[in-house]
């Protein structure tokens, strides 16, 4: 092996990991300009209450999305009970709800004011006391719900192919189906429960949309204030590098409890038809608490979304949304083919690359998933505005050249979700034996051959979860889209905020209600093809 | 085979439909470049008419303030924009401070805009005014009951206050022209009073905090008048009405949407000319109405609905000024624990 050969590998995961590269370098560059005077209040007033806020948030999130997204999980790939064909794909569904449409349904309808409490209050007195939505258990329950579907897909995949094999090998060494779970079934499906509860933490940190429909304070809508109403852009971006930080340290803590332990398992046609049949009143509470989830996660906003959108279509609906969601598909899909494919030169890469440089490029590349939108697009923005601005000092003329076109908007993109096609596609490699590439490679195959004819058809699922978790989140992204969005490229979802910066919710209901029909599509064809595989395999 | 040529289709559609949208810009004169924060369906109508009076194209994006100013800022002297719209008088400050605004001498526009409403510079000019005032449930207050912003930390109001989030940008211009009328110690006190009367946490909106009040959970709040416009249209008789805050002294709070030209502008011209369009007393009329607002221009009257709220004193202070105190004013805020 070449010495030039040896590096491509590592200089392939530092090209990937250069759209955050060149976001962090401007955030720090913007940061190095934040008002001390400015960081003293917000020590003193801000940042402790913000930080434990966001802790605990972040703790209640995952741990509930972590509960609802293992159980339904388990229930669906190795139980059987009354509906599981059905809610084994509807269950994946609130994935195409915005986590911000959720919060707004819930708050409209739950909150004092709303329909439901109205109703109960006509029913059992004006004094009844009812527990308050707009309060950290219900900014918690909103953000579980919509996140627990990526912890149930990831955790899905990897009971289909252990789960029978874990429950043989409970059963031989007698024990219950219960031990079967904890003990053999959650150990060896560690890697993709970790890297869905790492996917909702990200998400919950970078979250804006929802946490500000609660007003409840957390380090995000502290960088938004500092930024909006403080008027320093600065101190905003240092605040985001203070989480950037913060991601990283939890991140490597993760992986140090993780250890060195390997997880490759051959996909080799273990799976059996093996599913615990529940029968009497434990089957009817399977199916009810699956119904349950299913309803509050998906089924109920939906028809209040519809009810509202019935209202307003006759004002608002016209041939404008065609453009709307061409766009976001259009985008959406731009974006999922790109990330896939960077995706996949980083985890092969990394797989090849010598030394610790190639996992360093890796964890900066993945780092975006737990910014907030918005300081990427910053980050975008003044970094594309630059380099508009050097090009015109070296070749003259006027205008834009790289900010405000796709091309910007593509780099937020990438910056902001490669993580999301990271995760299955890495999980993809780590289960693909080193031993099948080494023979492979004996057989004279180079490293490109190797990757088009060994690793593409083996990571074949993971490939399709990672392009269809980037549609979605696409799809539902607002600050980046809009902040380098070119003129005459609205979105659905920019639809969504023109209405709600005005308060009027129930407009909003019709371009929401487009994104969750449209996010449909995807989180169908994923859900098909999860079948498919388990049918197959 | 045939299975990869299908995929393959499947994705080069995928990347040229939004390509092909993208192509059907329509080519025509020198075209309006706007960054507006006044959101789409508050501006169309009136960006489509004037580009066909004139024969040309206006082009637009809505975004919030701050971000549409930090890419102006980003874009520098690149800059397509010909001119900033804003929804809130301290972003149009903030613009003038990061010096992408330039100034313009217009004695159409001195005429028709007041002077609190428009910098002393011509770098914005005021174009709808929207009042912050005190709104009341119509079943359970009199308005004799009401006078000043202050007078709601009595101890009369003791949970029985609503209020939007201190992080937007409303309340904070209001309690920033509170901090220079009454200054800054008496701001933190009269601040702490309302949260020591609040009857549920803050609303993240306007809408919620009126409906709140209807719904009876609260009795008084604080809210942009047009918001009540909007909700009085939609049902009529909604039980809740507004009561014009600090009429025997200072005044109502008033902010502005308002637009200035960009110092990188390369149709000033046109911008220009835009402005003075919208000044005009029959489009000042449509602009405000459009949203329940008040025009800028002091000649032309609001809505009948908004209109039968009453006349009022607005406070003189030009809004200008509310944003070079607005970050006192959030971290006063911050101290009071208004989340």
């Amino acid at each position: 092996m070449t010495s030039s050969q040896r590096q491509s590998p590592t200089l392939a995961a530092i090209t990937v990991a250069l759209p955050m590269i060149a976001v962090v370098v401007a955030v720090m560059q913007g940061a190095a300009g934040a008002d001390a005077e400015l960081w003293a209040h917000l020590r003193e007033y801000v940042l402790a209450g913000v930080a434990w806020n966001t802790v605990i948030l972040v703790a209640g999130v995952v741990a509930i999305a972590m509960a609802l997204g293992t159980s339904l999980a388990w229930l669906t790939a190795a139980c059987d009970f009354p509906g599981r064909s059905f809610f084994s794909w509807a269950l994946l569904l609130p994935m195409a709800m915005p986590a911000y449409v959720l919060a707004f349904v819930a708050v409209a309808t739950l909150d004092y004011a709303g329909a439901v409490p109205a109703l109960l209050r006509g029913w059992f007195g004006a004094d009844l006391w009812l527990p308050p939505i707009r309060s950290t258990g219900g900014v918690i329950g909103v953000l579980a719900l919509a996140g627990y579907p990526y912890v149930y897909l990831m955790a899905r995949g990897a009971f289909m192919t252990h789960g029978a094999r874990a429950l043989e090998a409970a059963q031989s060494l007698g024990l219950g189906p219960w031990a079967g779970l904890f003990r053999v079934a959650i150990p060896l499906a560690r890697p993709w429960l970790a890297g869905g509860a790492a996917l909702v933490a990200m998400e919950t940190l970078a979250d804006f949309g929802a946490v500000s429909v609660f007003n409840y304070d957390t380090f995000t809508t502290a960088i938004y204030k500092a930024w909006f109403a403080l008027f320093s852009i600065e101190t905003a971006l240092g605040l985001a590098l203070l989480l950037l930080l913060f991601v990283v340290v939890a991140l490597a803590l993760e992986r140090a409890a993780r250890g060195r332990a390997r997880y490759s398992a051959s996909d080799s046609g273990a799976r059996a038809a093996l599913r615990i049949e529940l029968t009497g009143a434990r089957a009817w509470m399977a199916c009810g608490y699956a119904a349950l989830v299913f309803a509050l996660g998906f089924a109920l906003p939906a028809i209040a979304l519809t009810q509202w959108a019935w209202q307003v279509a006759p004002l608002d609906l016209d041939g404008r949304y065609v453009d709307y969601a061409l766009r976001t598909l259009g985008l959406a899909g731009m974006a999922a083919i790109l990330c896939l494919a960077l995706a996949i030169v980083l985890g092969y890469a990394t797989r090849r690359a010598a030394g610790p440089v190639a996992q360093a490029a890796a964890r900066v590349a993945t780092l975006g998933y737990a910014v907030p939108g918005a300081v990427l697009a910053v980050g975008v923005v003044t970094a594309l505005g630059a380099a508009d601005q050097a090009w015109r000092t070296l070749a003259g003329g006027e205008g834009l050249w790289l900010q405000g076109t796709v091309f910007a908007l593509l780099l937020g993109y990438v910056a902001r979700f490669l993580a999301v096609a990271h995760g299955p596609v890495q999980g993809g490699f780590e289960r693909i034996r080193p031993s099948l590439e080494e023979a492979a490679r004996g057989f004279g195959l180079g490293a490109r051959e190797v990757l088009a004819r060994l690793h593409l058809p083996l990571l074949g699922a993971g490939m399709g979860t990672a392009i269809l978790l980037v549609f979605v989140d696409v799809m539902k992204e607002m600050p980046i889209t809009l902040m380098t969005r070119p003129f005459g490229w609205d979105t659905l979802a920019v639809r969504v905020f023109e209405m709600t910066a005005e308060g009027e919710w129930e407009r909003a209901a019709l371009p929401s209600l487009a994104i969750v029909v449209a996010g449909l599509l995807p989180v169908v064809l994923l859900t098909w093809r999860m079948e498919r595989a388990a049918r197959t395999a | 085979m045939v299975l990869k040529l299908h995929r393959a289709g499947w994705l080069a559609t995928l990347l040229l439909v939004p390509l092909l949208l993208a192509g059907t810009a329509r080519a025509a004169g020198e075209p309006l470049v706007v960054y507006t924060a006044r959101k789409y369906q508050l501006v169309d109508e009136l960006f489509q008419e004037y580009g066909r009076n004139r024969g040309i194209e206006v082009k637009f994006v809505t975004d919030d303030g701050a971000p549409l100013i930090q890419r102006l800022i980003a874009e520098g002297a690149n800059s397509p924009a010909d001119l900033f719209i804003s929804v809130d008088a301290g972003d149009l400050w903030r613009a003038t401070e990061a010096g992408i605004l330039a100034p313009v001498k217009s004695p159409m526009l001195e005429s028709a805009i007041p002077p609190h409403l428009r910098d002393p510079q011509g770098r914005w000019f005021g174009l709808a005014v929207r009042a912050r005032t005190i709104a009341y449930s119509t079943d359970r207050v009199k308005p004799a009951e009401l006078s000043t912003y202050a007078a709601l930390g009595d101890a009369r109001w003791k949970g029985k206050l609503c209020l939007r989030s201190g992080k937007h940008a409303y309340n904070q211009s209001l309690v920033a022209m509170m901090i220079g009328d009454l200054g800054e110690a008496a701001t933190e006190r009269v601040v702490r009073s309302w949260i020591a009367n609040l009857a549920a946490p803050p609303f993240s909106s306007d809408t919620l905090l009126l409906k709140a009040i209807a719904a009876g959970q609260c009795d008084v709040g604080i809210v942009n008048s047009y918001y009540l416009g909007r909700l009085q249209a939609e049902t009529p008789g909604f039980p809740v009405q507004i009561f014009w805050a600090d009429q025997k002294a200072g005044g109502t709070h008033v902010n502005i949407s308002g637009g200035g030209v960009t110092r990188h502008a390369k149709n000033r011209a046109e911008a220009i000319r835009f402005l003075e369009w919208v000044a005009t007393p029959a489009i000042q009329q449509r602009f405000a109405a459009v949203n329940y607002e008040f025009p800028a221009n002091a000649g032309v009257a609001p809505l009948p609905v908004v209109a039968a709220w009453g006349k009022f004193e607005p406070n003189l202070v030009n809004v200008g000024t509310i944003g070079r105190t607005q970050p006192a004013a959030v971290r006063l805020l911050d101290r009071a624990g208004w989340r």
